[in-house]
């Protein structure tokens, strides 16, 4: 029974992977890109290791698992922020139809 | 030409999702494991999904994209690593999976820093 609920979370995280990475191809900015990409792709992987985790039980691989969730989840939101900040101070442009720049009036504000 | 580039990758993927109905990886599992049919399509997807990052590698028009792409390839390795792991058996997979976020975190921070160096001369 538990077995099948492992496979359950894992069927969940390949949809998510592949819809996030199916965002990464089609949306037209990198902002976009970086959005849609980076939380369905946490969320994805960390369904897949936690059905991992379900599957294998309280072995070494599977502790290993739990702690490569907590990892992800801690640091892929940082590696996003700090790809976004980049771009932004790079002079990446934004999509033609976006209405709203907020970090840009905050360094117009500071300078 | 557009639509001819269109047509090769109608046919790229439909190929990809008859090979996933009609044939999982067989040669990787020891045979008599209880769940080869789906770990092999499983495989699959993640595959596809690996290959569509590495298009935005190729064809990013800025340096930007192709940095995003190179991170989320480096989180979706650890499903493949974790996937693997049931799939073969072999516990030292996810072992993989954890050095290989490490080492995508500390590239993506390093990139992006190199990024933002880089633009900053008004």
């Amino acid at each position: 029974m538990i077995n099948i609920i492992g496979l359950i979370f894992i069927s969940i995280g390949l949809a998510f992977d592949f819809f996030g990475c199916l965002g990464l191809v089609r949306l037209p900015d990198v902002y976009c890109r970086l959005q849609a990409a980076t939380k369905c792709v946490t969320l994805g992987t960390c369904s897949i290791l936690f059905g991992t985790f379900l599957i294998v039980g309280f072995t070494a691989a599977g502790l290993k698992s739990l702690l490569c969730i907590i990892f992800i989840i801690l640091t892929a939101p940082v590696a996003a922020h700090t790809i976004a900040r980049g771009a932004h101070r790079a002079g990446v442009k934004l999509w033609k139809d976006s209405i709203v720049d907020k970090y840009a009036e905050d360094k117009e504000g500071e300078a | 030409m557009k639509i001819f580039r269109w047509f090769i990758g109608m046919i790229f993927l439909v190929g990809i999702v008859i090979l996933i109905i009609i044939r999982p990886l067989p040669f990787l599992f020891y045979p008599d494991l209880p769940y080869i049919g789906f770990l092999g399509r499983a495989l699959y997807i993640i595959i596809l999904a690996c290959i569509l990052c590495l298009y935005r590698i190729w064809r990013g028009p800025t340096a930007a994209d192709r940095i995003v792409a190179v991170d989320i390839l480096g989180i979706m390795i650890v499903g493949l690593c974790a996937i693997l792991t049931i799939s073969t058996g072999r516990p030292w997979y996810i072992d993989i999976g954890i050095a290989w976020a490490l080492q995508s975190f500390i590239c993506a921070l390093a990139l992006s820093k190199y990024l933002e160096g880089k633009g900053f001369d008004d």
